[in-house]
């Protein structure tokens, strides 16, 4: 592979020293979800023309991201939904999380006639994905919406078809505030959907929302926001009703922040704090907490605590939300506790 | 007369009689170049083995655990780990079904036209821009569902039939333009110009002694392309089985179009799943064991249900070339 000629000397003089230290320019690889490539895409961009240490990341969807940290193909994996306790399980080696940024879920909508902003209680969510709730001017819908007058039309529930990290998100929210979504339909990338009809892809949901009247759908953020979609406010735990947004997003994560200390897995959904937007979550970065070539867990290790401080500065010209203080605090706790062959790594620095 | 034509066209297919030669190096270089491309067919037939060998191996969970329930049951769950295919194996033959429903009489009309009545370079232009039609990719057809046949569905043909034909189950339900009906509209197209563009050249390949030969006897127009028509007919029928195929195994546009969800409706306005739509939109997603073993195991029920669907046609051109006929009508 040819390397950009600025970088050449570089490598040359990486190729000189190679014989007495083995790690000056390293390459790493990983692989997994689809909803924070742009991000990773950028920072491994930046982090490369900083530092020279080259990272290959196929976006490949977080399944098969997982599949591969238990093949140990790849240096690192990335999944949009933490690992259970048995997948943890079936793994060989003890693995760690590393949330790097958050994300939300912005319910987008279409009515013609309807002057916004649309106000959506928990209830009339899981009342519309049930197929419970069937036309707009429902009185649960004109309770939430008081004085204005909610059109007639029947209401069409837009679902991801595809399996995804987004549905992951939306399946825990419904869980979370309804026990009988919970027992019922439950939580997964891709679960049995008690109504409506399935888009593939952000831009399938939001085709079918944009070109149906009536239909409501559930979409990134970022995706929303870049494509100006109009999108409902949600009521949060504390009562109120909340616009997604980059703001509301880390309020939820730092609402969480006293789980995630125990646990940086838990779900960060339907938080508490009158300003948290309550459908929400945190995409991760899985790592093999003992690692086998301490060069490339060096050069890995110290490419997510660049990722976790400087990096996050990079996140909103994305549209994600950076992580409150507390969580990054989390994840340095999380650095101090990778070793290589059973060695600390950061100690041996 | 339809046994006359047939026997013409088998006679023109009847194998090359093998070369005998006297010099020793041609008979080598024969042996060679048959050896050689027994091989290629072989690899072939090695390669759909292999196919299947993986696919049972991938589906060996569901398979050992649901057997034949797999088939006749709803339920799509990942979370509960409940699987059954019948959703989709529903969805498949009522979207290719309606397919050729839609597809089949203009497709018909068309290739006649084409091979019988106009003008031969008239002919051959448009089949030209037919073929065309075939080779346009999948997703401008899905993208075109979408964007200009749903709204089109929503705002006027879906009312319309609720409104005239909402009696019958088959049109009941909420206009929204997604859908069995979008997907077997969309199947439809995709698949004429295959029907069409074969058609044609199997009705050109017919005998012109047929035609004349009814025309002299006193036959109008009409019941001359008749009598080339029923000669073609075992080709035609290869011509709409070829375009089955594509029916039942579109997966792009389908998947944009027929609104993905598993649940059987009698309404064709209600959205539902393919069998290639459930794999391209679960199998990058599913990490779970069952899950992905499920997935294999539709797959394996696609393969099958084409070489049935193959099977089936083979014994339709068996039947339409009417040998049997001829044997009992001779006892």
């Amino acid at each position: 592979m040819l390397a950009p000629s600025r970088l050449r000397p570089l490598v040359l003089l990486a190729a000189l020293t190679a014989f007495a230290a083995p790690a000056a320019a390293q390459s790493l690889t990983g692989a997994g979800a689809t909803f924070p490539y742009p991000i990773y895409s950028k920072w491994f961009d930046v982090y490369k023309q900083k530092t020279g240490v080259e990272i290959n990341y196929q976006s490949i969807g977080s399944g098969a991201g997982i599949q591969q940290v238990k093949a140990g193909t790849v240096d690192f994996g990335a999944s949009d939904a933490a690992l259970s306790n048995d997948r943890l399980k079936e793994m060989p080696r003890k693995v760690v999380h590393f949330p790097t940024v958050a994300g939300a879920l912005a319910m987008a909508y279409n009515l013609p006639g309807f002057s916004g902003p649309l106000n959506l209680t928990p209830e009339i969510i899981i009342g519309i994905y049930f197929g419970r709730i069937t036309t707009w001017n429902d009185k649960l819908i004109a309770a939430a919406n008081p004085g204005k007058t909610m059109p007639a039309a029947p209401i069409l529930a837009v679902h991801r078809s595809d399996g995804s990290g987004t549905t992951n998100i939306f399946t825990t929210y419904c869980s979370a505030v309804s026990g009988e979504w919970k027992e019922l339909v439950g939580t997964n990338t891709a679960v049995s959907w008690p109504s409506g009809v399935g888009g593939k892809g952000n831009e399938g949901v939001s085709g079918v929302v944009r070109q149906t009247p009536g239909a409501i759908g559930y979409v990134e953020l970022a995706y929303a926001k870049q494509n100006q979609l109009a999108t409902a406010r949600v009521k949060n735990r504390a009562g109120k009703f909340v616009e997604p947004s980059l703001a509301s997003t880390t309020a939820a994560v730092e609402a969480a922040s006293a789980q995630l200390t125990k646990d940086p897995r838990i779900p960060i959904v339907n938080g508490a704090g009158e300003g948290t937007y309550p459908i929400a979550g945190l995409t991760f970065l899985l790592v093999y907490q003992d690692q086998k070539d301490p060069a490339k867990a060096r050069a890995l290790a110290d490419f997510i605590g660049w990722a976790i401080h400087d990096g996050q500065e990079l996140a909103a010209s994305l549209d994600y939300a950076r992580l409150p203080d507390a969580v990054v605090k989390i994840n340095e706790a999380t650095l101090k506790s990778l070793t290589a062959n059973g060695k600390p790594l950061l100690a041996a620095r | 007369m339809n046994a006359v034509g047939a026997s013409l066209m088998r006679a023109e297919r009847a194998p090359l009689p093998r070369r005998r030669t006297t010099r020793a190096g041609a008979w080598n270089a024969d042996r060679l170049y048959r050896i050689v491309l027994r091989a290629l067919a072989t690899t072939v037939f090695a390669i759909v083995a292999l196919m299947v060998f993986e696919m049972v191996q991938g589906a060996a969970p569901t398979l050992r655990m649901f057997g034949a329930r797999f088939l006749a049951t709803t339920d799509w769950d990942p979370v509960f780990d409940k699987f059954g295919a019948l959703p989709y194996l529903y969805g498949t033959l009522v979207s290719s079904g309606l397919a050729l429903l839609l597809a089949l009489p203009p497709a018909l009309w068309a290739a006649i036209y084409l091979a019988e009545l106009a003008r031969p370079r008239l002919g051959a232009t448009l089949a030209f821009v037919i073929e065309l039609l075939a080779s346009i990719p999948s997703i401008v057809y899905g993208i075109w569902g979408v964007f200009v046949l749903a709204p089109w569905l929503r705002t006027a043909i879906e009312p319309w039939l609720i409104a005239h034909l909402g009696f019958l189950p088959l049109f009941q339900g909420f206009p929204f333009g997604l859908g069995m009906l979008n997907a077997g509209i969309v199947l439809a197209i995709m698949i004429t110009p295959t029907i069409v563009s074969l058609s044609r050249e199997i009705l050109l390949s017919t005998p012109g002694a047929l035609r004349e030969a009814a025309l002299a006897l006193g036959a109008t127009r009409a019941e001359a392309i008749a009598v080339t028509v029923g000669a073609a007919r075992p080709g035609i029928v290869g011509a709409v089985i070829l375009a089955l195929g594509r029916a039942l195994g579109e997966t792009m546009a389908v998947t944009m179009v027929i609104g993905n969800t598993n649940h059987i409706s009698a309404s064709l306005l209600a959205p539902g799943a393919t069998m290639a739509s459930v794999i391209a939109n679960e199998f990058t997603e599913a990490s779970d064991h069952l899950h992905l073993s499920a997935l294999f195991e539709i797959a394996l029920l696609l393969f099958a249900l084409t070489l049935v669907v193959n099977g089936l046609a083979r014994l339709l051109v068996l039947w339409t070339l009417g040998g049997r006929r001829d044997v009992a009508r001779a006892t």
